[in-house]
């Protein structure tokens, strides 16, 4: 329990007045955020309003024009296309970029953690789309990093798949303890997952939410609905 | 048409004219069959002249003599290494620049428009201007090869590189790989069925460059054996010659496409399912 909340206490990633622009174009201005490891913050916005720019930020993918990101270690990244290398077995994918003689053994774990223990040789077209996304977090979580990216990881995939997905991804940031930064534009998705929702509007953190139990309610829901542009049904 | 409009079952009668697949392989190889079969009769029969067209039999039976005597498999051997010395070094340039125009848009400035005006002229145009250079020996033959190699090999790197999916160089950058495992993971991994479509082509480029070379002032080789037999009318040597590079054709797209199986297991298009 105390080395659980001393996990919790330190860093994933830390913003300080971010700035990112597109030429003329500002993105992103003056935002600050902070995640700590084992914490599950969702980032929710319309398209457009950046959300994915600061992900790709703190991926490293991207430049930034001001402020400043602190990241502990590598950032791992799931994009919402799975993005296995297609020439190679599934846990040479799961490996990629990881050194060590015993990358097939750590490989062969993190397949099994995500349900597909048995299939190290097998090739990503025999996956499904669910399969397939299952493997990319096996890629990402086998590096063991301190901050975990989801940009918007389940959109592409059927609504029961993303059940089971979202069941998966919950019980592996448990048991990783990495902090998390998903985006999405799915309000219930990010109620289900998150412990904390951050709505993005016009490149900075416009509203904040502690996302427990107790707050989940239909007026909860509406209020992000809202605070998205969204109207509720009452209008 | 009573039957239909009555919504009974329209007849086919086309389902009776149709073959099980079997069929119609087998009818596939009757017809070169017969073809071959006609030409023995027509020239055993005297309505060809040996002359214009010898019999198959007879081609069959000079290729057997001249294995015997061993002149053709000399030649034949003359040929290939030909073959094998051009492709190396007109494929290996063309690799080589294709990687370095494929990696540097400086090496793309610099290299890709002379290599694309060059390319403008059909290499075989370039024939008379070789022999200045080189005469009738060796190098002529390998250059001309080397030469019909060069291109597709290039291009094809060049586009197989370039066509390399943006997000999975995005995914390698996330994941930490450094430039060598870039190149070693992704990317020419991701060009290679690109590439081998180069040396397809490649392939049958350098053997029509070589039929070409090998007709000119040849000392050895199979295009001197036939050239050599026009000498004396020795039609059936001609033939024969014709059918080697015909075969050795075949061969070569054979051995690419068994090649591309291979390396291209993972691809959809390409290797065995699993």
């Amino acid at each position: 329990m105390n080395a659980h909340a001393e996990v919790a206490t330190a860093s994933a990633v830390t913003v300080r007045s971010l700035r990112r622009a597109y030429g003329a174009r500002v993105v992103i201005e003056g935002l600050d955020l902070r995640i700590a490891r084992g914490e599950f913050v969702a980032l929710l916005g319309q398209s457009g309003c950046g959300k994915t720019t600061l992900l790709r930020a703190l991926a490293g993918l991207d430049p930034i024009e001001g402020g400043d990101i602190e990241v502990a270690g590598r950032p791992a990244v799931v994009f919402q296309e799975h993005r296995l290398l297609p020439w190679e077995s599934l846990w040479r994918n799961v490996t990629l970029g990881l050194d060590g003689a015993d990358a097939r053994d750590r490989a062969e774990a993190a397949l099994a953690e995500v349900g597909l223990g048995g299939r190290l040789d097998d090739w990503p077209r025999n996956l499904s789309g669910g399969q397939a996304q299952r493997v990319a977090l096996a890629r990402a979580l086998v590096q063991e990093p301190a901050l975990l990216l989801l940009d918007e990881p389940f959109a592409a995939l059927d609504a029961l798949t993303r059940i089971r997905m979202h069941a998966l991804v919950r019980d592996l940031v448990d048991r990783h303890q990495p902090g998390v930064l998903l985006v999405t534009h799915d309000v219930d998705e990010a109620i289900t997952l998150a412990d904390r929702i951050l709505v993005m509007r016009d490149g900075h953190i416009a509203a904040e939410h502690r996302s427990t139990e107790k707050h989940v309610t239909p007026e909860f829901r509406a209020r992000l609905l809202a605070e998205l542009g969204v109207s509720s049904d009452r209008d | 048409m009573t039957a239909i409009e009555r919504g009974g079952r329209p007849h086919r009668p086309v389902s009776a004219r149709q073959l099980s697949a079997r069929g119609y392989l087998v009818l596939s190889w009757v017809v070169p069959v017969l073809l071959l079969a006609g030409w023995e009769a027509m020239a055993r029969f005297g309505f060809i002249q040996p002359h214009v067209l010898p019999a198959p039999s007879k081609v069959a039976l000079t290729a057997w003599k001249l294995t015997i005597s061993g002149a053709l498999p000399g030649d034949l051997g003359v040929s290939l290494i030909r073959a094998a010395v051009g492709f190396a070094i007109g494929g290996g340039i063309g690799f080589a620049l294709g990687i370095l125009v494929g990696f540097s848009r400086m090496a793309e400035a610099v290299i890709d428009r002379s290599v694309q005006m060059v390319r403008a002229i059909p290499f075989l145009a370039l024939l008379p201007l070789v022999i200045v250079w080189f005469g009738v020996g060796e190098s002529q033959k390998i250059f001309l090869v080397a030469l019909g190699v060069g291109f597709p090999i290039y291009i094809n790197t060049v586009l197989g590189i370039r066509q390399v999916d943006a997000k999975l160089l995005e995914l390698g950058r996330v994941q930490g790989l450094g430039t060598r495992e870039l190149i070693r993971r992704i990317i020419l991994p991701g060009a290679m069925p690109s590439i081998l479509t180069g040396v397809r082509f490649a392939l049958a480029t350098a053997w029509l460059a070589l039929v070409v070379a090998e007709t000119i002032g040849s000392q050895s080789g199979l295009g001197f054996l036939a050239m050599d037999a026009r000498e004396f009318l020795r039609t059936d040597v001609i033939v024969l010659t014709i059918l080697i590079y015909a075969a050795i054709g075949v061969l070569a797209d054979t051995l690419a496409r068994s090649l591309e199986k291979r390396l291209l297991q993972w691809h959809p298009n390409f290797g065995s399912r699993r």
